[in-house]
C-alpha cells in the first residue's frame, strides 16, 4: 500500500495521529499556540467515526481531571495546552503520578513566566523533567523535532504511560506546533474494546465483577510507612523508564565539540553544524529525544571524547545542568539560549561555541 | 450450658434488615452520629438492589468522605479537592451504559469544585452527584464551609460568620437547579427513619433517570450534621440542623422531571 503523506501543522498531526492510535478520549481548552488540537479534533468528528470523546472542557484543571477520570478506565485519553495551562494542570498530573495513571499530554511551550508571550520557548524544561507539580514524580517526557515526531509520539507516548503507568508529556513549543511540514500517516488502529480494556489493565474502574476485589485509583496513603513504600515502588519504576531513553546523534563520530539541543534548538543546531564545519569546526549534535528519561549515560560517553559541549537552549539554561551531572566535570559544559520567544540563529550558535568553548 | 454465638442470637428467619454487601466490613471512619454512614448505606443499598455493582463506578471527594472508597465494595476513583464533576464527566462519557456518581461534601463541590459543578451540571452529564451539606470543613477540623450559616461558628470564624466580611453562604443546589442540564434536583436528610427513606427514594429515582431517561444531570443534597464540627452531641446537633439548617436549606424537591 502506498504510503498515505500530508502537510500538516505539528498540532494538527498531534491530533490526527491520536484518532489513529485509537485514542480513547481527548480533554482540551484552547489556548495559543495549541488550540488547532481541539479545534482539528472537532473538525474530525472522531466521535462519529471512532466512537473517540472530544469535549472542550470549562478549564485546563477541569480538562486534566477528566483525563485522569478515563485514564482510570484503563482508557487511552490525552489533553493539550501551552504553559500558562499547563501550570493549571501540574495538580492533576501530580495525581495522576501519584494514582499511577497513564496520559498523554502535549505542552506547546510560549514564553513565560506568568501570561508571558505566544512565541515558542522552551522554558518549561524543569517543570516537564522534574515532576512540575508537588511531591516526588517523574514524567516520561519525549521531545519532538519535528512534524513527523509530533505525530509518532502520540503512539509512542501512549506505549510508553501504560507500560509505566505513569503520565507522558510531549513538551514541544510553538515552532513545532505552528509549523508544516510532510507527514507520514500511519494506519488505523482500533480503540480497545472494554473486553480488551478489562483484560490487559486489571487495576482499572470498569466496575466490580465477582471475580476480582474492587479496584480503586487513589493518590492517598495516611500512613507514612505505606506512602513512602509507595514512594519507593515509584522511584524504582522511574530507575527503571531509563530503559526506554531516547536519542539521536548527528555527526558525533569526529566531533570534537558537541552540541546538546532538544526540539527546535535542534533543528537550528543541524544548520549551526554546517556553518561551522565549513569554518573547519568539528562539531556534532547529540539530541535528546527522551528529557526523562535523559541520556546521561551516553552524555557521560562524550564526555571523555570531545573538548566541550554547548547546551543550546530557548531558555536561560536548564538543560544544561543537566549535562554537567551527567558529565561530572569530565569536560567544559556551556550554554547559550535566547527567551522570551526569540529563537536562536545558526550564526550566533556558531559564535558562542567559539567564544565559549574554543576561544575560551 | 454452652456458650452463645452471634449465630445462634442472629438467625436469617428473624432478620429484618441486613447490611448490604456493597458496604465492606471496614469500621466507618466517621464520628458516631455522623450522617455519612447513613447516606453511604442507602447509596450501595440502591445500587445492588439494582443489579449494578459490576456496572459502578464512583468518585470519592477530599473531606470526611475522602475514604469513601474503604467502605463502598464497588470500583471507585479518588479525586483532587473539588474535581469530582471533572472526573464523573470522563468516565461516563467513556462507559455511557455505567453507573456513575460523585460524592461530594460542601467543601469540595461548592468553594474549591465550583466550576467543575457548575460546567459538569450545565452541559448536562448524565451523572448522580451527591452532596454532604453539614455547613462545615469536617475533615481539616470545623472550618467554615461555603454553606456556614450566617452566625454559625467555626475554627476560621470563632465569633460567628459575619456575612458582612465572610460573605453569605451558597445555596448552590438552588443555583444548579436552574441550569438546563439539571434533570433531577433535590435536598433531602438522613437524620430519622423516615427521611432515611424519602432519601433512598431519591436516589433509586436519581438511579432510573441516570440509566433509562439519560437526559442530564441528578443532584441530590443531603443536608447533615457534623456532631464533631459543630461541638455538639449527636441527640443536639439534629435538632440544631432542623432548628437551623432546615429554614435555610429546606428539604423536598427542586427540580423535577416535567
Amino acid at each position: 500500500m502506498a504510503k498515505e503523506l500530508r502537510l500538516m501543522k505539528g498540532n494538527e498531526a498531534i491530533a490526527e495521529a491520536a484518532i489513529r492510535a485509537g485514542a480513547d478520549a481527548y480533554f482540551g481548552y484552547p489556548i495559543t499556540p495549541q488550540s488547532e488540537v481541539l479545534e482539528y479534533l472537532m473538525g474530525e468528528k472522531p466521535y462519529e467515526k471512532t466512537g473517540m470523546v472530544v469535549l472542550q472542557a470549562e478549564s485546563e484543571v477541569a480538562a486534566i481531571n477528566m483525563v485522569y477520570g478515563g485514564a482510570s478506565c484503563g482508557r487511552k485519553v490525552m489533553t493539550s495546552s501551552s504553559s500558562p495551562g499547563i501550570s493549571l494542570k501540574q495538580e492533576g498530573i501530580s495525581y495522576m503520578a501519584g494514582a499511577e495513571l497513564p496520559g498523554l499530554i502535549l505542552n506547546v511551550v510560549r514564553g513565560g513566566p506568568g501570561l508571558g508571550t505566544i512565541q515558542p520557548s522552551q522554558s518549561d524544561y524543569n517543570q516537564a523533567v522534574k515532576g512540575g507539580g508537588h511531591g516526588d514524580y517523574k514524567l516520561v517526557v519525549l521531545a519532538p523535532a519535528s512534524v513527523q515526531e509530533m505525530y509518532d509520539f502520540v503512539e509512542k507516548g501512549f506505549e510508553l504511560s501504560f507500560k509505566y503507568r505513569t503520565p507522558t508529556m510531549i513538551l514541544s513549543d510553538g515552532v513545532i506546533g505552528q509549523m508544516m511540514e510532510k507527514v507520514e500517516l500511519s494506519e488505523y488502529k482500533p480503540r480497545w474494546t472494554h473486553e480488551e480494556v478489562v483484560k490487559m489493565h486489571p487495576w482499572a474502574t470498569t466496575g466490580k465483577t465477582a471475580d476480582r476485589e474492587r479496584n480503586i485509583i487513589t493518590s492517598l496513603n495516611l500512613q507514612s510507612d505505606v506512602q513512602e513504600e509507595h514512594n519507593l515502588k515509584l522511584q524504582a519504576k522511574y530507575k527503571k523508564m531509563e530503559e526506554d531513553v531516547m536519542f539521536e546523534e548527528v555527526m558525533c563520530d569526529d566531533a570534537e565539540y558537541l552540541f546538546v539541543a532538544f526540539g527546535s534548538s535542534a533543528r537550528i543546531c543541524q544548520k549551526a553544524i554546517q556553518n561551522a564545519r565549513e569554518k573547519g569546526i568539528k562539531v556534532g549534535l547529540l539530541r535528546p529525544i527522551t528529557l526523562s528519561p535523559f541520556p546521561s549515560v551516553i552524555i557521560r560517553k562524550y564526555a571523555d571524547k570531545v573538548k566541550g559541549m554547548l547546551s543550546v537552549e530557548m531558555n536561560a539554561g536548564q538543560m544544561v545542568h543537566d549535562i554537567k551531572l551527567a558529565v561530572e566535570g569530565k569536560t567544559k559544559v556551556e550554554y547559550y539560549g535566547r527567551m522570551g520567544g526569540i529563537i536562536p540563529i545558526p550564526s550566533d550558535i556558531v559564535k558562542a561555541l567559539e567564544t565559549k568553548l574554543i576561544g575560551g | 450450658m454452652a456458650e452463645l454465638t452471634f449465630q445462634d442470637i442472629v438467625k436469617e428467619e428473624n432478620l429484618v434488615y441486613k447490611k448490604t454487601s456493597l458496604l465492606t466490613d471496614k469500621a466507618l471512619s466517621y464520628c458516631p452520629g455522623c450522617g455519612h454512614g447513613t447516606a453511604h448505606r442507602i447509596l450501595m443499598e440502591v445500587i445492588d438492589e439494582m443489579g449494578y455493582q459490576d456496572k459502578t463506578v464512583g468518585v470519592a471527594p477530599v473531606g470526611c468522605s475522602v475514604l469513601a472508597y474503604e467502605f463502598m465494595n464497588i470500583d471507585m476513583q479518588q479525586a483532587a479537592h473539588g474535581r469530582a464533576p471533572a472526573l464523573g464527566t470522563a468516565i461516563k462519557r467513556i462507559m455511557p451504559n455505567h453507573f456513575v456518581f460523585t460524592y461530594q461534601g460542601d467543601g469540595d463541590l461548592a468553594a474549591i469544585g465550583t466550576a467543575e459543578t457548575i460546567h459538569a451540571i450545565n452541559r448536562g452529564e448524565n451523572i448522580l452527584i451527591v452532596f454532604i451539606n453539614n455547613g462545615i470543613y469536617g475533615m481539616t477540623g470545623g472550618q467554615m464551609a461555603p454553606t456556614t450559616l450566617p452566625n454559625m461558628k467555626a475554627s476560621t470564624c470563632p465569633f460567628g460568620r459575619d456575612v458582612s466580611i465572610m460573605g453569605n453562604p451558597l445555596r448552590i443546589t438552588e443555583l444548579i437547579a436552574n441550569l438546563p442540564g439539571a434533570y433531577y434536583v433535590t435536598r433531602q436528610a438522613v437524620h430519622t427513619p423516615n427521611n432515611v427513606r424519602k432519601a433512598k427514594k431519591a436516589l433509586k429515582k436519581a438511579f432510573e433517570y441516570q440509566m433509562n431517561v439519560k437526559k442530564g444531570t441528578c443532584f441530590v443534597e443531603i443536608v447533615s450534621n457534623c456532631n464533631s464540627g459543630w461541638k455538639m452531641t449527636p441527640v443536639q446537633a439534629n435538632k440544631w440542623m432542623e432548628d437551623n439548617m432546615f429554614p435555610y436549606y429546606p428539604l423536598g424537591d427542586i427540580k423535577v422531571p416535567e
